[in-house]
């Protein structure tokens, strides 16, 4: 299958993204914002609809109004303090309602493959721009790793260990958002929160300290995306569901694995 | 000199109309075991909050080691448990050894091991509370009381000068919080860290202070070490459907 350019261009994508979106869910789900993800991305498809009709290039369109979105979920956290999920579900309606007047007013044709994701639709500048977010999303986490882990298990404590919470909270919030526009190229719009999360349930399993947690997200990315990919080549399905099933499978086999193992050292 | 390490004039707070400290003064001094204690929602924790600078106040000043607290950055002078610690998923991945750590050098990357000289902290640290055995155990694990003393060892990785703690005995079992307290003794004592702590339950910490700070309707009453209680106050605090109970083992 290797032999097909566009194949090429897309495992070299899936593999970025196989690597990119379990890494900045992890730091989503284990500060309880997996949900952020599926907002993000209802925002993207608004922003897919208003690149589609204004002639701009989509996955420009989308990654601004999903910084806009996340940006506004930051501020909106403020606001609603003890009610965090409500500023999420005031975004995620505010994009879906917009996607869907935009959807309907014009030229929208393709909007079907940015929903469950093309392999065809890959392109060369798609592929540039996913490799940068890579490098940057790789650099934050290794440079600023302890820090990360400190806000993430217990931000307060990590803002009076004088880590600069806010700024980092922000930029953390634009590579989500970055993470999500150019995802959806590949899984769709519907099933990136998907490839943020099933990855790190599965690691959530198994993993014994942090780092170990990280490591197992990337590799269980890695192989959905791969496995994923395959399947949906020689079967002729929409990548995004593959991927996001062969996750879903791998986290099954851990549940599984874990029960008989527990069954066979706790004596009845 | 000064003395006190935390103070606070005429301090107001509100959360938006609700105005829910006014006008508080008090000082804590150096070598001091300081109870807060209040009824639920009588602002403790908003007034521990107020003293670290994680929130700022309407009006009035805090001073932190006689520094206002907008200019404070001796960040590891302070250690401070707060009550989020214990909401923590029991799934999170983390090591006693990263959660002790966290404390130290947090501008580490990825790649960079922690060096021998860390992990000696690490481990002295975890010592102090009895829990040196437990390095690389997950965190979530443990039991509540151990947890606690896992989050103390974080807090005094950097020896601070002064140790703040939010309802640390809330999901600890009573033999426990026996240890608990001697361990605070001994950090009072031997180690000379002022400690201040809120809790809820007046019985024990009330024996066990040296100082105790009553919350009742944004107000802040002190009652030095030599005075007992005045059951006045309490009914005050908890309402006058409380009985009071004295027990004298």
């Amino acid at each position: 299958m290797f032999s097909y350019e566009f194949m090429q261009k897309s495992f070299i994508m899936g593999i970025m993204i196989a690597l990119i979106a379990p890494t900045t869910g992890y730091f989503l789900v284990l500060r309880r914002q997996s949900i952020v993800g599926d907002t993000l991305s209802h925002v993207a498809l608004s922003g897919v609809a208003f690149g589609m009709i204004t002639n701009f290039y989509p996955v420009y369109t989308a990654m601004v109004f999903s910084i806009i979105a996340a940006l506004g979920i930051e501020g909106l956290r403020k606001k609603f303090e003890n009610y965090a999920e409500l500023s999420l579900a005031i975004i995620l309606s505010a994009g879906i309602g917009l996607a869907s007047v935009l959807i309907s007013l014009g030229n929208t044709q393709g909007i079907l493959s940015y929903l469950f994701g093309s392999l065809a639709l890959v392109t060369d500048q798609d592929i540039l721009l996913v490799i940068m977010l890579g490098i940057i999303i790789f650099l934050t986490v290794i440079l600023f790793y302890k820090s990360l882990f400190y806000m993430t298990f217990d931000e307060e404590s990590a803002t009076l260990a004088g880590i600069p919470t806010r700024p980092i909270n922000l930029f953390f919030s634009i590579l989500v958002a970055l993470t999500i526009a150019i995802s959806m190229r590949i899984v769709g719009i519907l099933l990136v929160s998907s490839l943020m999360i099933l990855p790190v349930a599965a690691s959530l399993l198994i993993a014994n300290s942090f780092k170990a947690g990280i490591i197992y997200s990337n590799i269980f990315g890695l192989i959905s995306v791969i496995v994923g990919l395959t399947i949906s080549f020689y079967l002729d399905l929409a990548p995004g569901g593959t991927i996001v099933l062969s996750a879903l499978i791998i986290l099954v086999i851990i549940i599984l694995l874990q029960y008989f193992r527990s069954k066979i050292t706790k004596p009845a | 000199m000064d003395k006190a390490i935390v103070k606070l004039e005429n301090v107001s707070f509100s959360y938006g109309k609700n105005k829910v400290l006014e006008d508080v003064n008090f000082s804590i001094e150096e070598g001091d075991f300081v109870g807060i204690i209040g009824a639920n929602g009588s602002a403790k924790t908003t007034l521990l909050k107020l003293m670290v600078g994680l929130l700022e106040p309407d009006k009035g000043a805090v001073y932190l080691m006689g520094k206002a607290i907008k200019d404070f950055k001796d960040y590891k002078s302070i250690g401070y448990i707060s009550q989020n610690v214990r909401h923590f998923n029991p799934m999170f991945p983390a090591t006693v050894k990263e959660v002790v750590g966290a404390n130290l050098n947090t501008s580490r990357n990825f790649f960079e091991r922690s060096r021998k000289k860390e992990e000696e902290k690490i481990y002295k640290a975890l010592e102090i509370v009895e829990m040196g055995q437990f390095m690389d155990k997950k965190i979530g694990k443990l039991s509540g009381g151990q947890k606690q003393r896992v989050f103390i060892a974080r807090a005094l990785i950097n020896k601070p000068k002064i140790l703040f703690m939010d309802e640390p005995l809330v999901g600890v079992d009573l033999n426990s919080q026996d240890k608990f307290y001697s361990l605070m003794e001994k950090l009072n004592k031997e180690y000379n860290i002022t400690l201040v702590m809120v809790s809820h339950d007046i019985g024990v910490i009330t024996e066990k202070v040296n100082r105790i700070l009553c919350l009742s309707r944004g107000r802040v009453y002190d009652h030095k070490p030599d005075q007992t209680i005045c059951f006045d106050m309490l009914k005050e605090v908890f309402g006058n459907k409380m009985n009071i109970l004295i027990h004298r083992h």
